[in-house]
């Protein structure tokens, strides 16, 4: 018996590495938010710590624990977006969430995989439903990290009027 | 006579088929068992031949497919050896068996007669730290509604009931006992007739959640003596959607109906209703017709394979698997690691790899496995883990099965090594 994957199989090398060798791992100081995120399925958990200025991600950090996909997915995350634009970080959040939803089919074009870089191995999970969620994980929590750390910067007021 | 298992494979349509372009292997049979041809056949057979609804209609349908439900019902009172058939009442599964229990206690407090089932502040509710969340839920929440306490024997490091804890924890204060036969998570198989002695002894009512013990044991509710026990339909090789609630017959008797609908009274009027005696009290509205009778069906093809023999066969799987599997660097069994009063579950952390991660890999090599808190979260919580792996085998796996979980496993551990 082969002890690699089939060749098809979710678990990419450059997954594995990334769930051996975590990047941006730890708790930043200082941090202009930090969030709490849990799968309830899986039971994966990860917290994240965002510090922001004039509009870009400076330095993110985050700890967790769960499955590999979970774990290594919020690394990938953690080195697309650290030093980018808050805009162009959502973007990528958004072109991740299409590809996960995409039950195998990839809906991106050239540009948009090229800009996911090593996010691009995690396209064999959308065929797993149940296993979506894991990936998305540390996505979620860095938008919501974000979110809280421009309602920080903003007052709460602001976010207050902006969910009324 | 041991079991012919390449024969018994071929009842089972299902395991011909192929995953991810190799053959299954399903050891997932825990958490619900594959169908053998027999069950689907007698489901398609009622309804292309017999079916209409049952009890209500005189015409000649009605009066089949009556007779093939209640012949069904003849069948499971058979496979438990139950002293009558009154005694069997179909339920939707395992879950539903001990709500309707629970449910029905609850309701004893306004019901003359049912005297017996009721609870209030000072009793003691007791189960043990190893049950399945249906079997400890409606527990929680009866005690809840009644003001009783709510207590459970605990375990120990290897997932077995701590025996000295027994006569501690079901006191004269217990009134209702209920307990797993065998374990879903950890596989222990419990002292039950210790269990049901010491219930009786204090007086308390004494259930069996035997969901996990039916497909694999023979069970015999007249010489286990305990007062109420159920079991799932789709674990025992037949159908989802139904399951059995057993009881006493003069328990029964007394105890106030769960649901109210139709089929399950004596008469109504606008002001009031009487009911139905049992089993038909506790079945209101239209039940799972085709199930029931699959069902029967399968109990029967498990009896004539014989629960001794499968017993035995499932036995030497387990003996096979634990020894292998703990000669696997970085596995750790979760229950029992002797093949002493242990059932066809085994439940296992590999180290530095997240149980999800394990039966995906797996899977892409055909190999069906559970991971999770397998609704027996607090069973994790005692053993500081967050999830298992679990593989779980039946009449139909082979030790060439057992085999290819543990390649999978050094192949899982090769990727993340």
């Amino acid at each position: 018996m082969s002890m690699s994957a089939p060749v098809d199989s979710m678990y990419q090398e450059i997954i594995i590495d990334h769930y051996k060798h975590p990047q941006h791992h730890g708790r930043i100081e200082p941090f202009d938010a930090e969030v709490h995120h849990v799968n309830p399925t899986c039971g994966d958990e990860v917290t994240l710590r965002v510090q922001i200025g004039d509009g870009v991600i400076h330095d993110l950090g985050w700890v967790g624990e769960g499955c590999s996909i979970s774990q290594a997915s919020t690394s990938v995350m953690s080195g697309l977006v650290v030093g980018k634009p808050v805009d162009e970080a959502m973007r990528l959040s958004e072109t991740f969430l299409a590809l996960m939803q995409s039950r195998g089919e990839n809906p991106l074009d050239e540009g948009e995989l090229d800009g996911l870089q090593d996010a691009v191995a995690f396209e064999g999970v959308s065929k797993y439903p149940a296993r979506v969620k894991c990936a998305l994980l540390g996505w979620m929590a860095m938008k919501g990290a974000v979110a809280e750390a421009a309602g920080t910067a903003r007052g709460s007021d602001a976010i207050a009027e902006e969910t009324r | 006579m041991s079991l012919d298992v390449d024969a018994i494979r071929k009842d089972f349509p299902i395991l011909a088929r192929e995953v991810h372009g190799v053959p299954l292997v399903y050891l997932d049979s825990a958490n619900s068992a594959q169908k053998p041809q027999v069950v689907i056949d007698a489901e398609a057979e009622l309804y292309a031949a017999h079916y209409a609804n049952v009890a209500r209609a005189v015409h000649t349908l009605g009066s089949e497919a009556t007779a093939a439900y209640e012949g069904a019902r003849d069948k499971v009172a058979r496979f438990l050896n139950a002293a009558r058939r009154e005694e069997i009442v179909f339920t939707k599964n395992i879950s539903e068996a001990l709500n309707l229990l629970a449910y029905a206690f609850s309701n004893a407090a306004t019901t003359p007669g049912a005297e017996r089932f009721r609870l209030g502040p000072g009793d003691e509710i007791v189960v043990t730290e190893m049950e399945h969340h249906s079997n400890l839920v409606p527990w929680q929440l009866l005690a809840q509604r009644t003001g009783a306490t709510f207590k459970w024997i605990p375990i120990d490091d290897e997932g077995r009931l701590i025996e000295s804890a027994i006569d501690e924890v079901i006191t004269d204060r217990t009134k209702v006992v209920s307990f797993v036969y065998q374990s879903n998570a950890l596989g222990t198989i419990n002292p039950v007739e210790r269990l049901v002695a010491r219930a009786r002894a204090v007086g308390a009512i004494s259930i069996i959640d035997a969901a996990q013990a039916a497909p694999h044991l023979p069970l015999d509710v007249q010489a286990i003596g305990a007062d109420f026990l159920g079991f799932t339909g789709h674990k025992v090789y037949g159908p989802s959607g139904v399951g059995v609630l057993w009881g006493r017959y003069d328990l029964l008797a007394k105890l106030p109906p769960f649901l109210g609908g139709g089929e399950m009274i004596e008469t109504v009027d606008m002001t009031g209703s009487t009911f139905a005696e049992p089993p038909h009290r506790f079945e209101a509205g239209t039940p799972m017709i085709a199930q029931a009778v699959a069902l029967g069906t399968a109990v029967d093809y498990l009896t004539g394979l014989g629960l001794a023999d499968i017993r035995e066969h499932e036995h030497r799987l387990v003996g096979h698997a634990l020894e292998s599997l703990s000669a696997v660097p970085g596995v750790r069994i979760i229950g029992p690691t002797t093949n002493v009063d242990r059932g066809a579950t085994i439940s296992f952390t590999v180290d530095g790899i997240h149980p999800h991660d394990v039966a995906q890999l797996l899977d892409e090599r055909g190999i069906a496995v559970r991971a999770g808190h397998h609704c027996a979260r607090p069973v994790c919580v005692r053993y500081g883990i967050l999830a298992t792996t679990r593989a779980s085998f039946g009449v139909y796996t082979t030790m060439a099965e057992v085999d290819a979980l543990v390649e999978g496993l050094d192949a899982v551990r090769a990727m993340f090594g």
